[in-house]
């Protein structure tokens, strides 16, 4: 057996997606805050020192050899002090809001009211410049001042309006934008170069570009949960027409992510789809058209789609099997893993396996016998990577190692 | 007209809710009597819930109704009636996990399946559980957590009531997305639940109804 390097996993990785059998189980753990805790450091450390976190990363990805990393970028969103300089009020993040070693955790809200749908259709740049960006950030207050963008059709004369940017408040908003922008330039470099360092040391990212579903979009980002399910039943064509209209904005975002970066691979994390949270029928009409079309745009552009049905998609198994054979990599959170691969063996590969309870709370025998179990009952024809249920941040490194040594062990075909 | 107002609840149909609630006042229906309507439409609604038939869009709708109806009527009604319940459920998200969405749905099916629901939010220390469980004595303590950080928090939790010598007052239940067997084991909690029925089921189960 030659050493693997970026070509043999990145081939192992596309193969299970192709629905092949490769020469083993290829291995994703997505560690997310797990290297934190892996290599002593906090997860505020993580968040506010970028040498000490991506070295963290490093020493994981070294001792395990994964054949898919998960970016180091993903768990942190941004670093602490553009968050800072921003005062994002849409987050708490370790030492601000949460515990030093507590995940960052999202405030959802109602970031938009019902009653502004027809403004942020009408011109959803300009609403999120005016509207969205203040509301989340403390310091962009200032930009609710300013006048339409669109004023900025006056051509020459916008030479005069761009004054505007020099009222206090909104001057305050110019300077910590360039802060934050400074801060996250430089941290965006330091990923950058680390992923350019694992690729030549033979490790490919999972995915650097993301996208969401459209209902996901407006629901988590917008109008809250809450929010988005009154809408479906007091303003159902409004909710739909946002859809419809962020859709085409998030495959050209993934698209644009792809080609920068050169990963295809596009993670797309689900929420509301998932069972329990609606009906059927209100799934096929206000979730899965948009989802499916996003799918089916990325897979035409080239790219793979890797959405996480995060919860359980039992009752939606035969959704998913309406896309194309081969081209998706569905990460599986808490779905009967046995009926998926029945229903879905033939369309998508499957990534899932390791519940990250057993990661934190077993032993290692236990952790070795569920390994083999997953893969004799799920990875035995191919299709399939070994991966985690949900995120590691706080398993135990022990266990972790059982299960990549356990997944190497019974992981050949 | 109060069967009228329930099938319109049941249906979603909001504004023929707020215009029978009206009309009901107008002719002289008493403020109870609507919310009893309310009350019963919200039991079917808990019901279908459990048969898989309504989900979390209409739980959301009927709380949304329900607070309409009640800021109409509420003006006018002196006392509420405080009615028999099954038994009393404290209820919180644990220690350092900020989620509320399930914590809410299971808040909402032990209401409606007539249980006293003592909700204390999220992010709740073991301190404070302790702290309500001296002052409110339930007989189901029910600990939600979405994060795998709630692991901890449970066992954190379970741990102080035992150590304030309460752990035997009450039963512990766990549940929330990452929640199995294996944490509660870990968290030493007398059970967990997949979902809000299985929370019911639970809390039915240890009061004896």
């Amino acid at each position: 057996m030659t050493a693997d390097n970026f070509e043999t996993r990145t081939k192992r990785i596309n193969d299970a997606i192709a629905l092949k059998k490769p020469d083993r189980v290829p291995l994703f753990p997505s560690y997310h805050l797990f290297p934190a805790r892996y290599a002593g450091m906090t997860y505020e450390q993580a968040f506010y020192d970028q040498e000490s976190w991506l070295a963290a990363n490093e020493q994981v990805i070294l001792d395990h050899k994964p054949d898919l990393y998960f970016q180091p970028s993903a768990p942190i969103s941004a670093s602490g002090p553009a968050h800072e300089a921003l005062d994002n009020l849409q987050i708490k993040w370790p030492g601000h809001g949460v515990a030093a070693n507590r995940s960052f955790q999202f405030v959802e809200g109602e970031y938009m009211k019902a009653e502004e749908y027809d403004e942020f259709l009408s011109d959803p740049s300009d609403w999120t410049v005016r509207k969205y960006l203040p509301r989340i950030y403390g310091a962009l207050e200032g930009l609710g001042m300013l006048p339409p963008i669109t004023s900025l059709l006056a051509g020459y004369a916008g030479a005069g309006i761009v004054g505007m940017l020099a009222i206090p408040p909104v001057a305050a908003a110019m300077n910590a934008l360039t802060q934050a922008a400074q801060v996250s330039a430089q941290w965006n470099m330091g990923y950058a170069h680390f992923e350019k360092k694992m690729n030549e040391m033979g490790y490919p990212a999972f995915a650097t570009g993301i996208a969401l579903a459209p209902y996901d979009l407006i629901s988590d980002m917008l109008r809250g949960m809450r929010g988005t399910m009154v809408d479906m039943y007091r303003c159902p064509d409004k909710l739909l027409a946002a859809e419809a209209k962020v859709l085409p904005l998030q495959i050209g975002g993934a698209i644009g992510q792809a080609h920068m970066s050169g990963n295809p691979r596009i993670f797309i994390p689900l929420h509301r789809g998932a069972d329990g949270f609606m009906s059927d029928e209100q799934f096929e009409r206000f979730y899965w058209p948009t989802l499916k079309a996003l799918i089916l745009a990325l897979i035409d552009a080239g790219l793979i789609p890797c959405p996480f049905f995060e919860g359980g998609y039992d009752q939606r198994l035969r959704y998913l099997k309406e896309l194309p054979p081969g081209k998706v990599m569905g990460l599986f959170d808490r779905s009967d893993l046995v009926k998926v691969k029945k229903e879905l063996g033939d369309t998508m590969c499957i990534a899932a396996g390791m519940p990250v309870s057993l990661l934190q709370t077993g032993t290692p025998e236990r952790v070795r016998d569920e390994t083999k179990r997953v893969i004799e009952t799920i990875g035995r024809d191919g299709g399939f990577i070994m991966s985690n249920n949900t995120v590691l941040d706080e398993a135990d490194p022990e266990l972790v190692r059982a299960w990549v040594e356990a997944t190497q062990e019974f992981g050949e075909y | 007209m109060s069967q009228e107002l329930i099938d319109a609840f049941i249906d979603m149909r909001e504004a023929d809710v707020l215009r029978l609630t009206h009309e009901l006042l107008e002719h002289g229906a008493q403020p109870l009597e609507i919310l009893e309507a309310c009350k019963d439409a919200l039991e079917v609604i808990g019901q279908r819930f459990e048969e898989g038939q309504a989900f979390v869009p209409e739980l959301v709708m009927s709380g949304e109704m329900m607070n309409e109806v009640k800021a109409i009527v509420k003006p006018q009604i002196e006392q509420e009636a405080s009615a028999e319940r099954l038994g009393r459920v404290l209820m919180g998200t644990v220690d350092g996990d900020i989620h509320d969405i399930g914590k809410d749905v299971v808040v909402f099916m032990l209401d409606a399946n007539g249980f006293e629901v003592i909700d204390l939010g999220v992010d709740v220390a073991p301190a404070t559980f302790v702290e309500k469980i001296r002052e409110t004595q339930p007989d189901v303590v029910g600990l939600s957590g979405l994060l795998t950080l709630a692991f901890d928090s449970m066992k954190a939790t379970v741990d102080t009531i035992r150590e304030a010598g309460l752990r035997e007052k009450v039963k512990i239940m766990i549940g929330g997305a990452p929640v199995d067997d294996h944490v509660r084991e870990y968290a030493g909690a007398d059970a967990w639940g997949k979902d809000a029925m299985e929370a019911v089921a639970l809390a039915k189960q240890w009061t004896g109804r």
